[in-house]
């Protein structure tokens, strides 16, 4: 960075095994979240709101819940469609059953039947690992899905098939609904993300996320200093599910206003999954930037030759973004396998050096 | 002197090998206790079945009168028994640090509620256990590793940090199976001092497997041979050393009175 650590001394470990240890971070981080709170209300049009940054805080959510799997923990998981529909549908169904109950509240439920439905689907955990767990947890993915498309009962009986988000508010202001304003939408996705962020950020830093990263890193010593690995994984995915969970009722609720089961297929799975990967696995940081770049990069792709003046048909212009779009994944990966995470870790190491090579 | 640890009778096969045929040693409170023979002798077997990885087919493991013959490798870490592998088994992705507060895993309570607010209650848990963590630093002269992943670490540093991780359980019984298996003499007598300090600080109870014969007679209070998965001796250095049984065992049949220092 343009600053460097240099004279800041810890004199207790509470404060060397803060967050940010250092003080121009603390301060940079403070002013970004209060920027992001403000700024885009203030003087983001509806497009940027609602098509950009909107799904990029929802998604960010579902990869941080992901990355807690299988970036920490080691559990290789295709079935993130699958929960997140779960949290969606859930939320239907509790918003529909309780209209008193406050929507913050809906959301933070819904979660939890999706932190059971994901322990469920993680014992197979237990005895099968990599990609044939991947493999197994495509069960989820289906069987979910299939069970939201067959059983009426969790649509209401509507002939569509379609979960819609009813009106509800927080402080007042309308957040979910055909009437909520784009602005308040964004904060409240906002809130959601930065608290969970922060959650997650203590998890992996405690005793927990250790236990995690154990599991992952090799199983057979994480069990002989004492981590049950039934329960430290099953714990994974309860939490990860949770988070995938009020990402999927975000979607429907703040993003896309109604849904049917087509929305959380497993497209959406593979798409969080893409988004940990390059981001980075094991990094909050990395499913944020990962979600950033799967959500901004084709939209930054539509419009280049627009702003350049470049006219070309609309269904060439579509292959061209997506070819692109691939060539820069492909790049990436092979610039720094562990993702953009690990890429500006190594930028901010060069830069503490600068000007020196060592 | 009572043992802390007793192995009775246990035998363990593998489909048709028996690893380890009816071995019954008792391991004295405080004490290095060795253990050594050929290759395949069952040395590694007898540690498995002790940190619960393998339970034996027949026989019983008492620690401290309890039996443990049938608990989980878990539920051992809790009772105070650590140990280290024969090819390190670190956490490669994860910081010396973190090695070492993982050590500290089982004495560690805070569960996933307090670890989600963190301050209060996970923070204290952590700065507590932190200090010992940071003692065992610097017994061990890792200092400047401390941010270090371990899978950047050479071979030699990589030994003394799973040497770390165990003792961060403040155990009661420390397993180490060949500590200097592969190190070089400078690397292995600063092993073998450690294992001592251990020993001698914290009075805690070693059962160490190793092929150098050099190490295992200076540093060990009581050996014991094993081969074929049969115990063929058991006693001081001294005794074992001239033992014809085990003379046979390393060398052959053969006239010679002494093993040969390794």
């Amino acid at each position: 960075m343009i600053y460097r650590e240099a004279g800041q001394f810890k004199t207790t470990y509470a404060a060397d095994q803060a967050i940010f240890p250092i003080l121009q971070d603390r301060i940079f981080v403070a002013l970004a979240v209060v920027g992001a709170f403000v700024i885009p209300v203030r003087f983001a049009n509806e497009y940027w709101l609602q098509a950009v940054l909107i799904p990029f805080l929802i998604y960010a959510l579902a990869a941080l819940g992901l990355n807690l799997l299988t970036g920490y923990a080691g559990q290789l998981s295709l079935g993130t469609g699958g929960f997140m529909a779960v949290g969606a549908y859930s939320a239907f169904k509790l918003a529909s059953a309780f209209p008193a109950l406050n929507i913050v509240l809906v959301f933070l439920l819904s979660g939890l039947v999706a932190a059971l439905v994901g322990v469920v689907f993680g014992i197979p955990s237990l005895r099968i690992k990599g990609f044939y767990l991947a493999v197994a947890t495509l069960a989820a993915q289906f069987f979910l899905i299939w069970l939201f498309n067959k059983v009426g009962w969790f649509v209401n009986y509507a002939p569509s098939g379609t979960i819609t988000a009813p009106p509800r508010t927080v402080f007042g202001v309308m957040v979910t609904g055909p009437d909520a304003a784009a602005g308040a939408r964004y904060v409240a996705a906002l809130a959601f993300v930065a608290v969970f962020a922060l959650i997650a950020k203590n998890l992996v830093r405690g005793r927990v996320g250790r236990s995690w990263m154990a599991i992952r890193d090799r199983d057979i010593a994480a069990e002989i200093i004492g981590v049950r690995p039934l329960r430290t994984k099953l714990l994974a995915f309860a939490i990860s599910s949770f988070y995938c969970g009020i990402a999927g009722a975000e979607l429907v609720f703040l993003y896309l206003g109604s849904a049917e089961t087509l929305a959380f297929d497993i497209n959406l799975s593979f798409l969080v999954l893409f988004m940990v990967i390059i981001g980075g696995l094991g990094s909050v940081l990395g499913s944020f930037l990962g979600a950033a770049f799967i959500v901004l990069v084709p939209i930054f792709l539509t419009n280049v030759p627009h702003t350049v003046g470049l006219n070309l048909p609309v269904a060439l212009a579509k292959q061209i973004e997506l070819m692109i779009f691939g060539g820069l994944i492909l790049f990436f990966l092979i610039v720094e396998p562990h993702g953009l995470a690990r890429l500006w870790q190594i930028t901010k190491e060069k830069l503490r050096l600068w000007p020196f090579p060592h | 002197m009572s043992a802390i640890l007793e192995i009775a009778d246990v035998s363990r096969s593998f489909g048709g090998v028996q690893a380890v045929q009816k071995v019954s040693v008792d391991i004295p409170r405080g004490e290095i206790m060795s253990i050594i023979g050929p290759n395949g002798a069952g040395k590694t077997t007898v540690l498995n079945m002790i940190s619960g990885f393998y339970h034996p087919d027949h026989g019983r493991i008492l620690l401290e009168g309890t039996d443990i013959t049938h608990l989980a490798p878990s539920e051992i870490a809790k009772l105070r028994v650590a140990r280290t592998f024969q090819n390190i088994a670190l956490f490669s992705g994860m910081t010396v640090l973190d090695n070492l507060m993982l050590g500290r895993h089982v004495l560690m309570k805070s569960g996933v509620l307090s670890s989600f607010i963190y301050w209060g209650l996970a923070q204290r848990e952590e700065v507590a256990h932190r200090k010992r963590v940071e003692d065992l630093i610097d017994f061990l002269k890792i200092q400047d590793l401390r941010r270090r992943p371990t899978g950047s670490l050479a071979y030699g540093l990589r030994k003394r940090v799973e040497l770390g991780r165990a003792l961060a359980l403040d155990p009661k019984i420390l397993l180490l199976d060949e500590p200097m298996g592969g190190m070089n003499q400078e690397e292995k007598e600063d092993m073998a001092r450690f294992i001592l300090d251990v020993n001698e600080e914290w009075g805690t109870t070693i059962i160490l497997i190793e092929h150098d014969m050099g190490v295992v007679m200076d540093i060990s209070d009581r050996v014991a041979v094993l081969d074929m998965g049969l115990k063929i001796a058991e006693g001081k250095p001294d005794e074992v050393r001239v033992n014809p049984a085990v003379v046979k065992a390393y060398l052959g049949e053969t006239k010679t009175s002494e093993v040969r220092h390794g």
